[in-house]
Formats: structure tokens, sequence, C-alpha cells
């Protein structure tokens, strides 16, 4: 069991990290203070043309050997330690640094350098996870940032001093591990460039999604189920060019009952979705926000077996665990509701917020 | 000097008392084991013929036959074992090769009883199948890497749809051909797979008339000896499947004797009547991965590209590169026969020593064509030995799209797995071409039996996977993570990527 919690400003407006975590700190039932976490998105303007690495290290000499091979990689244009409290409820288990950087210049001939240059980021990132002892990469987007550790929510946006920054789509997970160990860069959210996760449930078929993935070079190292969602939706829909929404309902798809009663086109287009997809589509009983920098997405598992409510308040939208973490942070609301199982809910950078109906 | 069959390895104990003289068990018995001598009125048992198929048991209306394991039996002897000794007996009598059939006997390690499933507890909820959907549908075939669609329209799509078969349970019946079993066991089968919604396979003596009805729900087979291929045969069929090999028997051919090749399978084969229908040991145009793929093509001009091709080899200790070999080549499936597939004739030597165990085949093509970032140009399809509805889910787990069941089917519709289907004489009119044995399986009878064995175990199926917390049958494919080994060392289990349990 986890909460969840998201806000969205459809206009990009920012806000500060206080409403995000309130509505973190209503769902205490839903953790155990063994890992809390957030994303926030906009919260770097002044560097928003460079990939910020948020870095976890577990002591100097870790940070050291990192910083010689981000140094060969990239050029960092800006490195400083994360701001920090210092509180009795969290013991510092991590040096938290952050990086700006820039990916050097040799792609940018090349016509599809853009994502020749997200791929050379997410290979720098593994290198990191899977090669340097006692490093890790909490995030690597730009313009946002994932800060996270071992402890309840509120604890966590203490430290971080989350109230201090700024941004128009923020995401929160309060943890009750119960398949890892709770340590920080176990905390969700889960991040690859400026994809994050958080999660409540269990991905049951996280063994077949994980093989999937590796087959296209993925490496599923975080001993989590989550993190496969990230790495989905990054194939999905940056390497592929899916749709989000064609993206959700691969990921969901139909029931093969509800395909056969369709008509065509429809029913030819979901059984190809179906086929190409089948080691893809996520099983289990899970609630997940996945956001990137123009999106946030609700999604639940085929039959709802985890609570997620959205609400919308002129520009904002809001998703939780809970109805109650919503109302603690916006009493009035213009919609609230519970989707659909299997029915993504897209909110959209100037745009608005819908749920699509796939089942 | 004593002879082949002494001790016997059955006695057959008559209950004086309860026999009624009816002289069923004569014309029960196919071997000659019951005989009367009318003048003395006296009955003679022939135990040394006795199979132990128990069908003058099973018919015997007074029920006074019993058929017991022989308790005579050579001195004990840990490594001469009673088997050992009458095999040398028997081939110092003949001079010839031992003739065996069903799957290999050497008690080998099984991985599947190594093999155990997850179920959910607390942190997930397991899902009843009878209160929410769950997913058997399967689809074997070439897949795409992407979905490629003109989003604006929303419909038109791109990705062009490779042939597939849809099953609605990833079980299928496996490859029996006409001539090796009777035409009455391949009706039960077709019958059963057009109910369910899956697929038998001919084998390689081609589809009797009676099966065109059933043709939708039929793979036909292209064997060593050709036999029965044509245009129409080919395009008839859902999907055809090339034989390379068979588990039973891996790297040697097969050979229909002349006295089983009657009219009819003469005209199914189209072969002479009474001549020997031999399957060489490989195909004499295939000497090569290259000369595989052209034949692969091959079919598919001739099918203009609408029926999935399919390869089964033999699962051997090299089986990874070479089923990747096969999928580069072309082939939509490859299909793995591991070493307990079963025969209806194979050599004992073969069939007990050579090919590896189904698991291992698994599990290390699955890996490699992973490796290779092509799983998905091509289904694996597991066979041999497979007994049951665990061993179907452990497979798929292990990666596997679908299964076959080949001596799972026969026993499902009378066999007892005797093993003396190269005689001809099966008792229970499976593995016979004579009338009167054939009488003995109705096709009606022996359809529902198969039906009910496939719906029983996409039953159970439906229940593990309800208790692993998945709601489909892809949630499980290649999903070792929701297996755990038992008693398998440390090689064992990196070899099929699972953990110990416990970990």
């Amino acid at each position: 069991m986890c909460g969840l919690g998201g806000i969205f400003n459809l206009t990009g407006k920012g806000i500060s990290g206080r409403d995000i975590t309130i509505m973190a700190s209503m769902m205490k039932d839903r953790y155990d203070g063994r890992g809390g976490g957030f994303a926030a998105y906009g919260i770097y303007p002044k560097y928003r043309e460079y990939y910020a690495f948020h870095l976890f290290f577990k002591d100097e000499e870790a940070k050291e050997v990192t910083e010689e091979f981000l140094k060969d990689r990239v050029a960092i244009i800006k490195d400083e330690e994360v701001p920090m409290r210092n509180i009795k409820e969290i013991p510092r288990e991590q040096i938290v640094w952050r990086y700006f950087v820039e990916v050097p210049h040799k792609f940018k001939s090349k016509a599809d350098y853009l994502k020749r240059e997200q791929d050379y980021i997410i290979d720098t990132v593994f290198t990191i996870n899977d090669e340097i002892d006692g490093a890790f990469v909490a995030s690597s987007g730009k313009n946002m940032g994932v800060f996270k550790a071992a402890g309840m929510p509120q604890d966590v946006a203490r430290l971080f001093k989350i109230e201090k920054y700024n941004a128009y789509s923020w995401i929160t997970h309060g943890r009750f591990p119960t398949n890892t160990p709770g340590w920080w860069g176990g905390a969700h959210p889960f991040n690859i460039l400026d994809w994050c996760v958080v999660h409540n449930g269990e991905i049951s078929s996280y063994g077949t999604n994980r093989r999937y993935l590796e087959s296209f070079g993925y490496k599923c190292r975080l001993l989590t189920d989550t993190e496969v969602v990230a790495y989905l939706f990054d194939l999905l829909v940056r390497k592929q060019k899916l749709s989000i929404k064609t993206a959700a309902t691969a990921l969901t798809p139909p029931f093969w009952s509800q395909i056969d009663r369709m008509p065509e086109p429809m029913k030819t287009k979901l059984t190809a979705l179906r086929m190409t997809y089948a080691p893809a589509m996520l099983n289990g009983p899970f609630a997940i926000i996945v956001t990137n920098a123009e999106t946030m997405i609700g999604l639940n598992d085929r039959i709802k077996l985890r609570p997620l409510m959205v609400g919308k308040r002129e520009d904002f939208v809001y998703l939780a665990s809970e109805e109650a973490a919503i109302r603690e942070v916006s009493p009035e609301l213009d919609r609230l509701w519970a989707p659909r199982a299997g029915n993504p809910v897209i909110a959209r950078l100037n745009g608005d917020v819908k749920e699509e109906i796939i089942h | 000097m004593v002879w082949k069959n002494f001790p016997p390895d059955f006695y057959v104990r008559v209950d004086k008392e309860l026999c009624i003289n009816c002289m069923r068990c004569i014309k029960e018995c196919s071997f000659g084991v019951h005989e009367y001598d009318r003048k003395k009125e006296l009955w003679k048992r022939h135990h040394e013929k006795c199979v132990g198929c128990l069908r003058c048991a099973a018919m015997c209306p007074a029920k006074a036959i019993n058929i017991e394991k022989s308790r005579m039996e050579y001195s004990p002897h840990p490594v001469w074992t009673n088997k050992v000794r009458k095999d040398i007996k028997m081939q110092a009598e003949t001079g010839g090769v031992i003739l065996t059939a069903m799957g290999n006997e050497v008690p080998y390690l099984s991985y599947f009883d190594h093999l155990v499933l997850d179920a959910c507890q607390v942190t997930n909820p397991s899902i009843d199948p009878l209160r929410e959907p769950m997913e058997l549908r399967t689809f074997i075939g070439r897949k795409s890497e992407r979905f490629d669609l003109e989003e604006d329209s929303g419909a038109s799509l791109k990705t062009e749809i490779a042939p597939n078969l849809k099953l609605e349970t990833p079980i299928m019946f496996a490859h029996m051909s006409y001539g090796s079993i009777s035409i009455e066991a391949q009706l039960s089968m077709a019958r059963a797979a057009s109910k369910i919604g899956t697929f038998m396979g001919t084998g390689e003596g081609g589809m009797h008339k009676d099966l065109y009805q059933y043709a939708d729900h039929i793979i036909t087979q292209v064997a060593s000896g050709r036999f029965a291929v044509h245009e129409e045969y080919l395009k008839r069929g859902a999907a055809i499947e090339i034989k390379i090999g068979q588990g039973a028997k891996p790297g040697i051919g097969g050979h229909l004797p002349g006295k089983k090749v009657t009219k009819e399978i003469s005209e199914t084969r189209m072969i002479p009547e009474g001549s020997d229908a031999i399957s060489p040991a490989p195909h004499h145009d295939i000497y090569s991965i290259e000369d595989l793929s052209r034949l692969i093509y091959a079919l598919k001009e001739a099918t203009r590209y609408k029926k999935p091709v399919f390869v089964k080899i033999a699962a051997v200790h090299n089986v990874a590169p070479i089923a990747v070999g096969v999928i580069r080549a072309g082939a939509d499936a490859v299909v793995l026969d591991g070493f307990r597939g079963g025969t209806g004739a194979a050599p004992q030597v073969h069939r007990d020593h050579h090919g590896i165990p189904l698991e291992v085949a698994i599990a290390t093509v699955d890996r490699r064509l992973r490796e290779e970032g092509i799983r998905h140009w091509g289904s694996i399809i597991a066979s041999g030995g497979i007994r049951c509805s665990a061993d179907v889910a452990k497979a798929i787990a292990l990666g596997a799209d679908a299964i076959y069941i080949g001596t799972g089917a026969l026993v499902a519709m009378g066999c007892t797995v005797c093993k003396k289907c190269y005689t001809g004489k099966c008792p229970w009119g499976i593995a016979t071409q004579i009338p009167e044995l054939r009488k003995r399986l109705n096709p009606d009878e022996g359809a529902k039996r198969a039906a009910n064995l496939l719906e029983a175990w996409s039953h159970e199926l439906k229940e593990i996977l309800g208790a692993l917390g998945l709601n489909s049958i892809e949630s499980l494919r290649g999903n070792r993570d929701r297996l755990r080994g038992v008693g398998l060392n440390e090689i064992d289990l990196e070899i099929l990527g699972v953990k110990p349990a416990g970990w």
C-alpha cells in the first residue's frame, strides 16, 4: 500500500511545494516512513536547456569516481549541493548533489539528434547506476528534479526544503514497501529523462515487462517493479512515437471480450496493438501517476485493484489515492471523479484533463 | 538358453470362480495373450505376450482378470537391472535394434518437478476467474516490433500484421500422422480443436479428406518424406510446419512399414499402396540453414504469404543458436521438442539417450532470441512430455508462447501407454489401422474426451493465473520471476533464469 498525489497546472503556472506536501501528509495510513519523495517540473528555469542530474552518493569517493566519469561523457555547466535541512527524523544517508550538464556537440549534425542525445543521457544514467558503486541517479530530465529519501513524505519535504521550489507539475509518493528494502534510491518517484512514475501496488507482470525492456537495451537494476513503467513510457512514447493515449492503451488494453464486440476498424487496430505489445501489458494491482514535461497521466490496472481519484478546480488538476488529500488542498472542486479501470486520465500542458475511454 | 521375454513382464491372473468363459478376453487382446483349448476345455494365458495395456481387464464383463507385474525376476543387481539383461538377451536373439514407442523412459531429472509457481498473499490480491475476466487467448506467429498508426485519422493501421494463429487456449494437439494413428483418433482431435478454438497437427501423413471440414483448425506438416505435399494441401490448413526433428528420436527419420500403407493411407500420403513410407533422417534438400530458408519461403510463396510457417526441431545440445537461425531464416514459430517427447516408433537407444530436457531448451532459446532483440520475430511452441496444466504454466513462464500435447491427448482418448504403438495393434483403436481395432475408438467419444482435457487444463490455467494475480496469459509469458527452483543447483538455476526458493 502506498499513497500517491499529483498537482498539475494546465497553464504552466508554478506553485510552491506546500500543497503537494499537505496532500502527501493527508494519507498517513498509506505509508510507514520507509520511503517518500517528490518530483517537480519547471524548477530550474535558469538552466532549462541542460539536463539536471540529481545524484545520490554513499560517500566522497563515490562522488569523485562519478564526477570523473561524468566529465568524460558530458560538459558540466554547473554543480552544487542540493539544499537540505538537518532534521532528526531522517539521518543523512546520502550526499545529494545536482549537476546541470550538456551533451557534447557531436550529435548536433545528425537528423534525429534529440533522440540520440537522449539515448546518450539514458546510457550515462544506466552506466552510473550499474557500474559505479555507491552512486545513484535520482533524476536526469531538463528543468525538473526528483527529491526522495527513506522517511515520511512530509519529513522528506522538510529535508529538501520542498516549499522553496515553484513547479507547475508536482507528484508525491509515500511508501509502504513490501517487496524491496527501504533506501533512498528505492523511494519513488522513479525517473528517466523527464519521465517520472509514482506507483501504488505491484506489477505482477514485472518479469515479463523487464525481459521485454531488456531486449531494447534497458537495464532494470533498481530492484523494484515500478521502474518498468517509466521505461515502458520512454520506449513507447519517446522511441516508438506512440501517442500517450495509444501507449496507455497498450499497457492496460481492453479485454478480448470487449475487443471482440467492437466495430471495425477499431477491432483490427486493438487486436494488432495487443499482439504487438503483449509483453508490455501491465498486470497486477496498481494505480500510477506518470509525468513528463508536458503531461500528467493517471492509470489504473484493468480491474481497478487500487484507488485513484481525479479532481479539477479551474486550471488545476489533482490526482490522489484518496479524495481527502485533494479536498485538503482544494475544498471546492469543479469536478471530482474516480476514473474507470484501465482508462488513462491525461492532463496536458496548455490543454485540458480528460479520461480516455478505452474500457 | 532362455528366450527374450523370459521372465515375462506381466502375469495374467484370472479368477476361475468369476470367469464365465465368455471368450471376450480373446477378442479384446490384440497380442494373443488369451487362448482357449475347446477340446480339452482348458485356458492358456501367454504371459510373455502381455504388454500391460489392461484392455482385457477393462472389458471383462465378470471383472475376473487382474494383470500383475510379474514378480519373477533375475537375481537382483543394481547395475545389471532386469531391463538391461532382457535387452541384451533380445538383441542376442535377433541381432536387431530395439524398437519402442512413447517417451523417454530413463528417469532423468524433471525440471518441471523442481520448479514451483508463486501465489498472491496480502500485497496483491489473487483474482477469482469465476468473477473476473481471465484471458488465455494466444497468437502464434511473427509480431511487429512497434505499432504504427496514423494517429490523426485515428484508425488507419500502417503496421502490416503477419499471419498469426489465434488460439483460445495456449494448448494444441501435436503432430501425429495418419498412419501412425487411426483416422478416428485424428478426427477426435480435429473436432476437439475446432470446438475449443485451438489447433491439431496432421503429422507428415497428409490430410485425410474426412478432416477437410476442420481444416481451419489443422496445421499441416512438411517432413523429410514430403508425403502428401501439394499446393492444395498447403493452402487447406491454417499453418504449415516443417518437421526437421523429433524429440523422441533426434537425428533420425521414420519408417511406416508397407503393410500399414492401406488404400486410404496411400491416397492421403500420395504413395503406392503397400509401399514402405520412408522419411529420411535429414531433408535431402536441407543440408544447411540457408536451405531451410529456401523451403520456408517456397512454402510461403506457394501459399501467397497467408499461412504462418513453423519449424519443428528436436531439443539438442546446441538448440539456442539453431532456433535463432530458424527464426532468422524466416520461420514464424519454432517448435522445440524436448527429449521426453513421444513417438509411435523409435529405436530405444535414440529415444532414451539423445536430446536435452524441454525446460532447458525453452529457457535458452527464449533468452537467446531476446539477447538478439528478435524475440518478436517468431513464437516458441514447446512440446514433449507436458503432462498437466502446471507443466503448461511453467513452460509458458519459462518463455514458451504455447505448447503441444501428444501423449496426453492419446491418454485422454483411451491410451494406457503400453508402448506398443509400433506394432500397429493398439488395443484402444488409436495407433492402428486394423478395422476391428479402429472401431474401438468412437470419434464422438474421443472428441468429447479430448475437448474435456483441454477445457480442464484451461480452467486450471485460469485458476493458476488468478492465484498469481494476473488476468492474462501474456503476463505470465517469460515471467520467470514467478517461478522458483527447489533442489536445483546453481548452474541449473542460472540456465533456467530462475531464483531458488527463498530468494
